[in-house]
């Protein structure tokens, strides 16, 4: 056996499960994210009183499939004048970035690619900044003015609110005291407390920051609609277009697993340590047990027979997935604990970030857009300042409880005050400034009615 | 005048020049643009984000509905005019028929009038629905819209239900209404109007406290009195600065000199106050509608006039409040059925004109929430 | 054999790209080249378990630095000649520091007596894997020895900041 393929195979032998869960993501990312297109458009039309996509499908449950093999076979547009090089390279360069970042994402304790990284969520973090290059990139090659604007905004965007979100991360990692996602984890179930109540400060400027770097309604500048036609994206159509379109709900995934993890105990079940409150870890079961029966009996009232074979197929789904939960239940103990561990941890942890993007999404059906000078002023007068704060209060409220031996919720009780009273006062200040800069854009406005066009 | 070509800026005195020479960005907005609201397309020039002069090229949309009139009888041109501002046809219908009323000195039986004004209130509504619903969806709320939509529905099965269609209704004929309103028209209108008491707060509460909206649109496209009355600004528009001009009050026609209703006005005249009035005047349009299906008289619905219709030569100028501002029919009669001149004072069209003004000094993105808060149709503005 | 190749595929792309860096003529693809350099030199920090090193490599220079760089070169127009900058002189000047880098090099290389690709003077360095957890080393080199050059430092940065606010506010009010 020559020395490569021995080398290969050794390098396989100890790497597979780490290679099977990096084929796994790249596999199923995209059909996971279609179907969060799907879940969105559902709420959507939940949420406007209609009913959304029924047509592909029971309750258009094959839309995505039928929307991903349109944009397969659809021409290849590449404007003439684009570069093409960088034209064909920017929306790869979004997709890689964004499941690259999922390498060290753990969903659940073993389902995780890069598991004894140092950096951890750093990585996940700085990987996924690689993003916006796509976004900049396609934006320039595509040689038109819409797409150029959006790609200046998005840069300027993302920049600004990876400050934010560094900060508010910054916030969690100092009470865990580590970087590595399971210490991360681990830390908050002996400390018996999500650090979502510890630091809700981090949390809520990380949400908010992490919507603007998704390029998520309200923030969704780079490519809004109304005004940008679609912002770098106008001139990209088929698969390079569905390849932004990936990107864009991968990188959901993404910050909403960070967040997850970092400030909502990632894959732990609500009250870890409370006893009495043991028969949680029953939910998952319970749970598709539920969906199974809904789709069952649905299924007798589907119009048509496909689609009340469908139905009955995902009832099955549902039941094999409920039982392989409730074979790996009793395994708690055992020398399969990892099969227990990982799939309940799974489940919590798919559980929350879901939350997470629903409340993307609500907010994306429910706000206006920013304008561009707001969202800037938002970031830098506002969350960056907050955040910064906040940092500094928890690393006071850290000390207080270590060194002072002062209760850890007191002392973050007193901090977060702290930095809400100091919100209060920025947002004051900052509801000054802005009619001021208002007033001051309208006074340049008429010194522009010099030069008239009319 | 083609004074933005994409190459020469002459207006522009030359810049110092840097040593990388940065210059000004000239961007197409529509014909073919998402929020252009048809086929509009104004040539922006860009100083970053900011405006720094617009021109809009009309056009598009050209039909010649005036000068179709000269080739048509009287009757045959009604329902043309339909298709102007076609998310009000009623309220153009009203104004046409009563434009040629006047000419031939004719006047709708009472309960015509009443019956018209109660079918021109639902089409302002609906056209504010559509108004608002568009508006907002510039602005990047996408909810507002369905909303809308749903309510606008509720008007439409009414005209439906009264004259068969839906958008271009031709609702109303010369000299009275075409058909006797509908056993249940007043029930219809009254729940309507029950039902939409609370939906259009529902609306407001989405909007109007909304700190994003606000900043949106708080001192974005500033038109003052003065401005808005030199540009013959009118509507919505004009009443959002603070001029209380409205021809339903002013120079009442149809029924409106019976019923009690106010005239919102604005304070600032900038486009949260033009949204605001329109708000308001929905919620005052429900009231006449509610005041006139109290008391439809009975009576005709036809004044008496003959097949053909042969005015006296002579002009008239008659016009009335749309949804969107003052619309004004004058039309020059020779004595024969045809009109010889037919000239329309479309609301759209004027308004639009404060387009430059307002969007000067002002982003991109306030450009899209400009054209919306004026309310175009552009099927109104190219004619 | 695997860590090699892994190496030989970072160092490679690095220098290729930054041979394709220097001799294109479009900016943007200059820069592209430029990050696709960095990236490879995060993997080698990578393969050395630099773990911060890396992040920060990629965080700093390719997420902050080169966006901005791509951020300026899209908004000048750069295909104006910049006689200003070109200058006889230049050529030179690059061929010297050419050298001087290339001596430098050399002269190391041949002071730990050893043929490059075989390792380097890294005297009884541990595998990579034993040591203890970088960021934490790095934060207790930064935050305990060289807390007062750190310091120094960053306010220096800050003065850049403030000095290149001052001179921009400047440029717009004129």
């Amino acid at each position: 056996m020559s020395p490569t393929l021995h080398s290969i195979l050794a390098f396989v032998q100890t790497w597979w499960v780490e290679l099977l869960c990096a084929v796994l993501i790249v596999l199923v990312v995209p059909l996971v994210a279609g179907y969060i297109v799907l879940v969105e458009r559902k709420v959507m039309a939940d949420m406007q009183a209609r009913l959304g996509p029924m047509r592909v499908g029971p309750h258009g449950l094959l839309q995505p499939i039928a929307d991903a093999l349109k944009l397969l076979i659809k021409e290849d547009l590449i404007p003439d004048n684009a570069d093409q090089f960088i034209f064909w390279l920017a929306p790869v360069l979004s997709m890689t970035a964004a499941l690259t970042s999922m390498g060290a994402v753990a969903f659940g304790p073993w389902f995780q690619v890069a598991r004894d990284i140092n950096i951890g969520l750093l990585f996940v973090v700085g990987v996924s900044a690689l993003g916006p290059f796509g976004i900049v990139l396609g934006g320039w090659a595509s040689n038109n003015h819409y797409s150029i604007i959006g790609a200046l905004r998005s840069t300027a965007q993302l920049i600004s609110y990876e400050t934010t979100a560094g900060f508010a991360l910054v916030s969690g990692f100092l009470l865990a005291g580590t970087l590595n996602v399971r210490a991360i984890v681990e830390t908050q179930r002996t400390d018996q407390a999500w650090y979502v109540f510890l630091a809700p400060v981090g949390f809520v400027t990380y949400l908010i920051a992490s919507i603007a770097e998704t390029n998520r309604a309200p923030f969704d500048l780079p490519e809004a609609e109304s005004e940008l036609v679609a912002g770098y994206m106008t001139e990209y159509s088929g698969f390079r277009w569905s390849l932004y379109f990936l990107a864009e709900y991968a990188n959901m995934i993404v910050v909403a697993s960070v967040g997850t993890t970092l400030f909502l105990g990632g894959w732990l079940r609500p009250f870890p340590n409370v006893h009495w409150l043991g028969w949680l870890d029953a939910a998952p079961t319970l749970l598709l047990v539920a969906v199974g029966a809904y789709c069952v009996f649905r299924a007798g009232k589907q119009p048509a027979r496909v689609q009340s074979m469908f139905m009955w197929a995902v009832a099955f789904g549902c039941f094999v997935v409920a039982a392989i939960f409730a074979l790996a239940a009793p395994f708690r103990h055992l020398p399969l604990q990892f099969m227990h561990d990982g799939l309940y941890g799974a489940f919590w942890f798919l559980l929350k970030v879901s939350a997470y993007i629903y409340i993307f999404m609500w907010l994306r059906f429910t706000l206006p857009r920013f304008r561009f000078d707001q969202l800037m002023r938002l970031g830098w007068h506002i969350l960056i300042p907050l955040a910064l704060i906040n940092v500094v209060d928890v690393g006071i409220a850290l000390a207080l409880s270590s060194e002072f031996g002062v209760n850890r919720w007191l002392a973050m009780a007193i901090t977060t005050g702290a930095t809400i009273g100091a919100a209060m006062l920025l947002l004051r200040w900052n509801d000054k400034h802005a009619a001021a800069a208002s007033a001051a854009l309208l006074a340049d406005s008429s010194v522009a009615e010099g030069t008239h066009a009319g | 005048m083609n004074i933005l070509a994409d190459t020469v800026h002459e207006n522009i005195a030359p810049k110092t020049e840097t040593l990388l020479g940065a210059d000004e960005l000239v961007i197409n907005m529509g014909p073919q643009h998402p929020s252009t609201h048809g086929v509009l397309r104004v040539k922006l020039k860009l100083d970053g984000e900011r405006v720094i002069g617009s021109e809009c090229v009309i056009g598009y949309l050209h039909r010649g509905v005036e000068k179709i009139a000269e080739n048509r009888t009287y009757q045959q041109f009604a329902p043309y005019v339909d298709r102007m501002d076609y998310v009000a046809a009623v309220s153009n219908g009203l104004g046409y028929c009563e434009a040629v009323e006047k000419l031939l000195v004719v006047e709708a039986p009472a309960r015509a009038r009443v019956i018209r004004t109660i079918l021109t209130e639902l089409q302002r509504i609906a056209s504010h629905l559509l108004w608002l619903g568009t508006h907002a969806l510039d602005i990047g709320a996408l909810t507002p819209l369905f909303y809308c939509m749903r309510e606008r529905e509720e008007i439409l099965k009414i005209f439906e239900k009264y004259c068969g269609a839906r958008l271009t209704t031709h609702a109303f004929r010369i000299g009275g209404l075409q058909y006797e309103a509908y056993d249940t028209l007043e029930k219809d209108v009254e729940r309507f109007c029950k039902d939409f008491e609370g939906r259009i707060q529902e609306y407001s509460d989405l909007l109007t406290g909304n700190s994003i909206w606000i900043g949106r649109t708080r001192n974005v496209g500033l038109l003052n009195s003065a401005d808005c009355i030199a540009l013959g600004a009118s509507g919505p528009v004009l009443r959002a600065s603070g001029v209380k001009w409205d021809l339903r009050k002013a120079m009442p026609y149809a029924a409106y000199d019976q019923y009690k209703f106010e005239i919102p006005v604005g304070t600032n005249g900038d486009t949260y106050d033009r949204y605001m009035v329109r708000i308001e005047e929905m919620r005052q349009s429900r009231l006449i509608c509610l005041q006139a299906i109290e008391n439809i008289p009975a009576g005709p619905i036809m004044a008496r006039v003959g097949k053909v219709l042969k005015p006296p030569a002579g002009e008239v100028y008659h016009a009335i409040e749309g949804p969107k501002g003052i619309l004004g029919y004058y039309i020059v009669s020779d004595g024969s059925t045809q009109p010889y001149r037919v000239r329309i004072r479309p609301p759209s069209f004027i308004n639009l004109q404060a387009l430059d003004k307002m969007i000067r000094g002002h982003l991109v993105t306030d450009v899209v929430a400009i054209i919306g808060t004026l309310d175009i149709v552009l099927g109104e503005v190219d004619r | 054999m695997l860590d090699s190749f892994i190496f030989y595929f970072f160092a490679g792309m690095a220098v290729v790209s930054a041979a394709l860096m220097v001799t294109r003529r479009n900016a943007i693809h200059s820069a592209v080249f430029l990050i696709t350099t960095l990236l490879a030199t995060a993997g080698i920090f990578l393969q050395l378990r630099a773990e911060f090193l890396f992040i920060s490599q990629i965080i700093l220079y390719v997420g902050g630095i080169m966006v901005l760089f791509i951020f300026v070169i899209m908004l000048v127009r750069l295909d104006v000649p910049l006689p200003q900058i070109r200058s006889r002189t230049q050529k030179w000047i690059a061929l010297l520091v050419a050298l001087a880098v290339g001596v430098e090099a050399g002269v190391v290389l041949w002071l730990a007596r050893k043929v490059p690709g075989q390792g380097l003077l890294i005297p009884n360095a541990a595998p990579a894997d034993k040591l203890p957890p970088n960021t934490e080393e790095l934060a207790k080199g930064l935050f305990g020895m060289y807390l007062l050059p750190f310091e120094i430092a960053s306010v220096l940065l800050l003065v850049a900041m403030v000095g290149a606010v001052v001179m921009a506010k400047k440029r717009t009010d004129a």
